[in-house]
């Protein structure tokens, strides 16, 4: 039997991006919180600016609970399983740890895809065998918890629309703010400039991109170093603006935040009237059962899908808060792939800054262009950044001029290894009927439960604007004196994904939604999800802004509704 | 994080500390060869024998010998500079071989058997004997796969013992000199990468974009404020993020 702990007012697991957000909130509302989280404390002394160790050898000095929980990948239920790796890692602030930060609002037209592409093009235009839903409510709704996002940890950015005035310095396509981020975008490089002012030869609207990191010092941490090893790597001053250094020691300073690392949550327990209880959880070959009057599931999309189907009981046979069958449906990876690379004739300078110091064009996505001749819905974020490394320089792309060793190759990096330039075009992406997560029936993690599997892959929709986009990129890129131009092919299988949404769904209606609109179970009331896994749609942006907005604004409704939910 | 205690210790850390000598090191690390020690030529490893400035921790000698002549024309010593070998790329395969890569040491140990027999069988001479337009032949034989199943007995195909070879080559020339390649910082200078630094001011990127950034010749460890602790360690999990 496991050890049965104090109880505790909620449970969060995970203190990750969604979940270490979360716990703010809660934890200034007077409930007592405790953070299960499966990784360690890191600090700004393991984060040396170290190629080896953080981008070839993934972070040793880190817990690797998710390396034995990979998901298998298949692109369709007739095809076999492979298994990758996981792209996510294990610790206080999670994955925030070593993102790119890029930190951007949805467009209104990811809450609206069904109604705002029936109206503008018809019914027929929404693409065929698609699940995809409108939100439970539109952007207005988030725009206060992006703002509250924005403030509380700190997001630089160039403000294109306050409060419907329209600022050509920032991206016009954006929805209206109600003010100016709190500090001033990340600065740019003479690459960027040559970017920009080529993409407003033709007639596009370049604006440096929003990112949660410090463009000056903020809330007594210093401002970005442009070092170079942002990418996949910790930040060495803190300015990278992570859950870690932002959120949770805010709520660890309340005295109602008790952070547990090294915990791995094996189940959630509910009662006989289908209430969630609490979870068990194993830490240093112990196993504990932590009470609480409230469940908060916070782990990443595959994992929040995967403890619910594990958490079978009499009342949920087919797994928690899966009566309906519903968790694991609605799956999709964002379309982040199917990039441009292009060779210069000049060198770049890209050796120091981040990949969330960049040129984006969004005259591309969502539905900021029209459709009407088009044969697809939606778009793509163009996005140019200053981001190199001397051993993934090394590994550049030839472009069919030199082979990949030998004094030809080495004639061939010493002169280009500046000169090349990726472009990371995301797109518009749509959960299909085929495309969903399970449990895996014959691959098990390291503990012995089933891992899950991911039966997905990018459909017409899909690869047609990624054909779009890359159009556009090689014209942007060409227009900018690029003599060599190579693009990836448009999409096939979804493997595992940093930007992996759906499975556990956000919507009014319980028959094809896990969560209701403030992000609790339809079958289970006292069990919250945060985290992508309760979006719909991905847009064309990054997810992590729209995870920490969603996150506060549950743990706020929690907060302002504490009796009904928690009794 | 800030009272981490070291987990992992390196024969290599051990060996510093201690200051064994280095004939009772290699003795005690020696494993067992399956390249015959007959077959080495004299001249080029032994050359090769005489650069290495310190014991070897995985590779024996006779591996690290033949390792070293493909590195030389993976990354060649050419009119345009120094190559693996001045690199000491070896260097860096053979420790992370005793740490970080411990899980490659079968493959080295099959591989490189493999490639000395299917030189042998293919050529009629040891890699080190043949002139450089002839090792490169062996080598396009060995990364396209051509080697593979020719009795040399390669595990799996040729191409995969290729790809990793080159891999650990590339992370030797180009890596961080902590983990003992890229020595004088060769690597770096021949992509014109300025170097590892904590801060880069906007006047640091102005310099660099008017070519006048002077390189920063130092490894990330030579900053005091990071954790060395678990530099070494393995882990076979890539993450990347966005």
């Amino acid at each position: 039997m496991p050890i049965r702990l104090k109880d505790t007012d909620v449970v969060v697991i995970g203190l990750g991006m969604a979940g270490g957000t979360a716990v703010l909130p809660l934890a200034q509302a007077g409930i007592e919180v405790v953070g299960l989280e499966a990784g360690s404390w890191l600090t700004r002394r393991d984060f040396a600016p170290d190629e080896l160790r953080n981008n070839v050898r993934g972070w040793p000095m880190a817990v690797h609970k998710t390396d034995g929980e990979a998901p298998t990948v298949r692109p369709n239920s007739s095809s076999p399983t492979t298994r990758g790796g996981h792209p996510m890692m294990n610790g206080v602030g999670g994955t925030g740890l070593h993102y790119w930060a890029q930190h951007w609002r949805l467009n209104p037209w990811d809450f609206k895809v069904v109604s705002e592409t029936t109206r503008r093009y018809g019914a027929s235009r929404i693409p065929r065998g698609s699940t995809v839903e409108d939100w439970p409510f539109g952007y207005d709704e988030l725009e206060p918890y992006y703002d509250k996002i924005e403030y509380e940890v700190g997001v630089s950015g160039q403000a294109g629309n306050v409060n419907g005035k329209i600022d050509a310095r920032g991206n016009k396509f954006e929805a209206p703010r109600r003010r100016e981020y709190p500090m001033p975008p990340l600065r740019w490089t003479a690459f960027h400039d040559k970017m920009a002012a080529t993409a407003r030869t033709l007639g596009w609207h370049p604006f440096p991109g929003p990112a949660a990191i410090n463009s000056r010092p903020y809330q007594n941490r210093s401002g970005c170093m442009y070092h170079g090893f942002c990418n996949t790597g910790g930040c060495h001053v803190d300015a990278k603006n992570s859950t870690n250094v932002t959120t949770i020691p805010r709520a660890q300073a309340t005295g109602r935040l008790k952070v547990v690392t090294h915990a791995i949550v094996t189940s959630i327990e509910v009662d006989a009237q289908s209430r969630a209880v609490g979870v068990n959880y194993l830490a240093d070959n112990t196993e504990y059962f932590q009470p609480a009057k409230v469940v908060l599931l916070a782990s990443y999309t595959y994992e929040n899908v995967r403890l619910l189907l594990l958490s079978k009981s009499k009342a949920f046979p087919r797994g928690l808060a899966n009566n309906h069958g519903q968790v694991g449906r609605h799956y999709l990876s964002h379309h982040q792939g199917a990039g441009v690379s292009a060779l210069f004739p000049f060198d770049l300078k890209c050796w120091y800054g981040l990949p969330a110091q960049g040129v984006a064009v969004d005259n591309w996505a969502d539905d900021n262009f029209d459709h009407a001749g088009l044969d697809f819905v939606g778009g793509g974020n163009l996005w140019v950044m200053s981001d190199r490394r001397p051993i993934a320089a090394s590994g550049m792309n030839t472009f069919g001029m030199a082979p990949s060793w030998g004094s030809q190759w080495k004639a061939f990096v010493k002169e280009n290894a500046d000169r090349s330039h990726n472009a990371y075009i995301q797109k518009t992406t749509l959960p299909y009927e085929e495309n969903y997560l399970d449990l895996d029936p014959e691959v098990k993690d390291p503990l012995g439960f089933p891992v899950i599997r991911i039966t997905a892959e990018f459909k017409e929709n899909e690869r047609k604007i990624a054909a779009f986009c890359q159009d556009k990129m090689e014209q942007w890129y060409r227009a900018a004196g690029a003599v060599q131009i190579q693009r990836a092919p448009v999409g096939g299988a979804m493997t595992a994904s940093t930007h992996a949404y759906g499975g556990t769904r956000m919507g009014n209606n319980a028959e094809t939604n896990v969560v209701d609109r403030w992000g609790f179970a339809h079958e289970v009331p006292n069990l919250g999800i945060v985290g992508a896994s309760v979006m719909g749609t991905s847009g064309a942006h990054n997810p992590t802004h729209t995870v920490q907005a969603l996150s506060w604004r549950t743990a706020e409704h929690l907060a302002k509704n504490w009796k009904q939910i928690a009794t | 994080m800030a009272d981490e205690k070291p987990r992992v210790i390196t024969r290599r850390e051990i060996l510093k500390g201690a200051g064994v000598a280095a004939a009772a090191v290699s003795g005690a690390v020696a494993a067992p060869s399956t390249v015959a020690p007959s077959t080495v030529a004299p001249s080029a490893p032994a050359h090769a024998a005489a650069q290495r400035a310190t014991p070897l921790e995985a590779l024996t000698a006779q591996e690290a010998d033949l390792l070293d002549l493909i590195t030389a024309r993976l990354i060649p010593s050419d009119a345009l500079g120094p190559g693996a070998r001045e690199a000491q790329a070896v260097r860096y395969v053979d420790r992370a071989l005793a740490g970080a890569l411990a899980s490659s040491r079968d493959a080295y140990r099959s591989g490189l058997a493999a490639f000395d027999r299917y030189c042998r069988m293919s050529r009629g001479k040891p890699f080190a004997e043949l002139a450089p337009v002839d090792q490169d032949s062996v080598l396009i034989d060995v990364e396209t796969g051509a080697a593979t199943g020719a009795g040399a007995g390669f595990a799996g195909s040729s191409a995969q013992f290729f790809a990793m070879v080159l891999n650990h080559t590339r992370q030797g020339m180009f890596g961080d000199p902590y983990y003992g390649g890229n020595a004088n910082f060769v690597g770096w200078d021949l992509l014109g990468y300025p170097g590892v630094r904590t801060q880069v001011t906007a006047a640091d990127q102005q310099a660099l974009e008017r070519n006048q950034l002077k390189p920063n010749r130092r490894s990330a460890y030579d900053n005091e404020m990071f954790n060395k602790a678990t530099a070494s360690a393995a882990s076979e999990g890539s993450h990347h993020a966005d």
